[in-house]
């Protein structure tokens, strides 16, 4: 397996293999690379999916439309509220089922807030990757506030089964819409915060920027979504460019990478645009909480949802970028096939090639900047 | 001391024994009294206390259970560890398996020889005290590599390498630096040197001349450094290599790496209290004068304090930092301390010939400019915590 490397020196030296993960602490679920190193220097890292694989597609054909939005919490249990949404869109979709316009806001107010509980996850696991210990536990208590919000809206922390086909399962009463309020005053100088304690630390720029750059090239050809994305300077938001939902009234920006500390594509400024996207979210959510009309949160749906025969692919703006639900429906009660499309499983095919010539700390720095998620990975 | 054994041997309760016997008892003894009744407690109560301001910085509560505010945290957790299986790994090289963390914590622990707590309190006033400090430590990146070796698992051997070549790179600029302070005291005895220095800080080694303060620093991260602590913990991130050389050891093993660890934590304060910061110099007061018990106290005090200070800061700077990569790590040292250090070497050296009254000059500009850091840093401090509004972090109705 290792072979045997000349050194002109008449002593050779060979390739050490290490398997990074599955219960790797910082390959964020149970992830596993099989690398090839140099010393510290890799030369090879390729990743090995499968760990996590919870045939969620194939209980979709299983279980019956309303039946199937609980499974679809668990592709992602970071980002939970994005595929209920996907799901539902494309089940509305195949039905032709209006969707109340309070609900939509219900809908996107729970999205936002939900994109900025993962992207907190996100900078907060990237600091920790880093060995800066503290801005996790920060983001993480930020994040608590988030998921008690959640809680009020929904009932659940972490799965959420919240949005429903034809609106959302439980109208924000306006207290809690209130506190939502509340909760952007206080995360956006939380954010600076933050910026003051890890994005602005020289050791962190010093370990990111630069590193693992992916060219817009390269990010076209490997199909990264999202952040991942958006950080190679391509303005690509399915938000703004396949609008759906109440998107197209709202006004937000779209952050992609400017190069801000290293050179564009680096790992520093797929972080950065995470950061600001959060920031973006806050603008989001104030307007919804402006714009929330009045209305039932969602529309009459027949209890036996039987679509019409044919297929749809619906996609939305997961904190991990596209997240497609293709749902082929042929007039039953059940679903004939759903296919699952995420922005993680898509990243994990452009490591090998970033992976060349760093080493092992960059490995790990850039598993945490493409944001993959387990979970996700495999579904 | 050996007066009062030799006493014993004479007419006490050893008389007749031979005199190499009882000198090896009673050395026995007071490695058992120290070890028991100081450097255990000390490194319990550091780990304590580390767990307890880190979680502070983190707004966590940290342990607060066992004991008043959890300070008995560390005995818990010992009885917990000594009660666990000890693992050895089948292809490992049991011996040194089992050899290494000794090896580590004997190293840390013989540093205590020549701690200089107070003016007579110190177990020996070796001539070549610092030389001596650096030697013995130097033992920990045997029991490391050791460690790394013997456990035949590849984050173990990385991260034994790492901790090598890094405690081997970062020796030389603390090395440098404090034969710097050497060159001042002319002696390298640890009492020597504190008596070189006085009880106010115009007289500490630290603000003699600009060089010194900054071989201070030097010291202080090249120390940090060689007692693997973040923001160079790289030997064992967790992140990167699971748990590093100690990634197979279990028990009470495991323990004695951290047992060390913090235990060493104490020692980086000391030595750089003793060379640096005046050591357990007091104020010359009258009552001193008659009272040598309380004089004890106040010194042993002080330097405690002193000492304790950097295990503080320490201890801020992991709440704080994120970790270099290892080839950074080396740049840092290689391409920017260990010329720094040679640069303070010489000048200090230099300024050995400046004459003294205009040394007093600059010397009290370098104690100016050290407050006028402090003042900028607290400055600093308070612009954060009044940014921090903690009062939006507990939201009781949300």
């Amino acid at each position: 397996m290792n072979e045997s490397i000349e050194t002109g020196t008449g002593l050779n030296t060979e390739d050490m293999t290490i398997s990074v993960g599955p219960q790797h602490p910082s390959t964020h679920g149970v992830l596993r690379f099989v690398v090839k190193t140099d010393g510290e220097v890799i030369s090879e890292a390729i990743p090995d999916v499968g760990y996590l694989h919870r045939s969620i597609e194939k209980i979709g054909e299983k279980v019956t439309y309303h039946g199937y939005v609980p499974y679809t919490d668990r592709a992602d249990y970071l980002a939970a509220m994005f595929a209920n949404q996907a799901f539902c869109m494309a089940a509305e979709k195949l039905a032709r089922t209006e969707v109340t316009r309070r609900g939509e806001f219900c809908r996107v107010v729970a999205c936002e807030l939900n994109r900025i509980a993962s992207h907190l996850i996100s900078v907060g696991t990237f600091g920790q990757d880093i060995g800066a210990m503290t801005p996790f536990v920060h983001a993480l208590r930020e994040r608590e506030t988030v998921n008690n919000l959640m809680e009020e809206i929904c009932g659940a922390r972490l799965t959420y089964n919240y949005i429903r086909i034809g609106g959302v399962g439980y109208d924000i009463v306006p207290e809690t819409l209130t506190k939502i309020g509340e909760f952007i005053d206080h995360l956006e100088p939380i954010v600076d915060e933050f910026n003051r304690l890890l994005s602005g630390n020289k050791i962190f720029i010093e370990r990111l920027a630069g590193v693992a750059i992916v060219s817009r090239e390269d990010a076209f050809s490997y199909n990264l979504v999202g952040p991942n994305l958006r950080g190679s300077g391509i303005k690509w938001d399915i938000r703004r460019d396949i609008p759906y939902s109440v998107y197209p009234e709202l006004e937000f920006d779209v952050p992609i990478g400017t190069a801000h500390v290293g050179k564009l594509g680096d790992s520093f400024d797929r972080y950065w645009v995470r950061i600001r996207e959060m920031q973006e979210s806050c603008k989001i959510l104030r307007q919804c909480l402006q714009m929330m009309p009045k209305g039932p949160a969602i529309s009459k749906v027949p209890r036996k949802f039987r679509p019409p025969a044919g297929e749809c692919y619906a996609r939305v703006e997961a904190p991990r970028g596209d997240m497609g639900f293709y749902v082929v429906s042929d007039g039953s009660e059940y679903p004939y096939r759903v296919r699952i499309r995420t922005g993680s499983f898509t990243a994990m095919a452009i490591i090998d090639k970033l992976s060349k010539g760093i080493m092992l700390a960059d490995l790990i720095a850039l598993i945490g900047s493409l944001d993959v998620d387990a979970p996700e990975i495999d579904r | 001391m050996q007066a009062y054994i030799d006493q014993l041997i004479k007419d006490g309760a050893f008389a007749g024994m031979p005199k190499e016997v009882v000198y090896a008892l009673a050395m026995v003894l007071v490695a058992f009294v120290v070890l028991s009744v100081f450097v255990a407690p000390l490194a319990g109560v550091t780990s304590w206390l580390e767990r307890r301001v880190w979680a502070r910085m983190q707004s966590r509560v940290g342990p607060n259970r066992v004991g008043p505010q959890g300070i008995l945290q560390w005995l818990a957790d010992g009885i917990k560890n000594l009660l666990k299986e000890d693992l050895i790994p089948a292809a490992a090289d049991s011996t040194l398996f089992s050899l290494a963390p000794y090896i580590v914590f004997m190293g840390f622990l013989c540093t205590f020889v020549v701690i200089p707590f107070g003016g007579a309190l110190i177990v020996a006033d070796l001539n070549i005290g610092i030389l001596y400090v650096l030697a013995v430590t130097s033992l920990v990146v045997v029991g490391i590599l050791m460690a790394g070796w013997a456990s035949n698992n590849k984050w173990s051997l990385l991260g034994g390498m790492r901790s090598a070549a890094q405690i081997v790179s970062y020796e030389i600029p603390a090395g440098v630096s404090i034969v710097t302070i050497v060159f001042l005291a002319g002696t390298m005895s640890m009492q020597g040197i504190i008596r070189a220095q006085g009880w106010g800080p115009w007289d500490w080694f630290l603000f003699h001349n600009p060089f010194t303060f900054a071989a201070f620093f030097l010291y202080f991260t090249a120390a940090l450094a060689e007692g693997n602590r973040t923001p160079f913990d790289i030997p064992e991130a967790e992140s990167e290599l699971v748990a590093g050389y100690v990634t197979e050891y279990s028990g009470m093993r495991f323990l004695f790496f951290f047992f060390a660890e913090w235990g060493n934590l104490y020692v980086i304060g000391a030595v750089a209290t003793t060379l640096f910061l005046g050591g357990w110099q007091v104020p010359p007061l009258p009552i001193f004068e008659t009272s040598p018990v309380l004089l004890g106290v106040a010194q042993f005090t002080t330097f405690f304090l002193k000492a304790y200070l950097w295990v503080f800061v320490a201890m801020w700077v992991r709440a704080t930092l994120p970790r270099v990569r290892v080839d950074q790590l080396m740049g840092l040292c290689w391409k920017y301390m260990v010329p720094l250090s040679f640069v303070c070497l010489l000048g200090t050296i230099g300024f050995m010939f400046v004459p003294d009254d205009l040394r007093r000059v600059i010397g009290a500009a370098t104690l100016g400019f050290g407050i006028a850091v402090m003042i900028i840093f607290f400055m600093r401090v308070k612009f954060q915590i009044d940014n921090a509004r903690p009062e939006l972090y507990l939201k009781p109705h949300i």
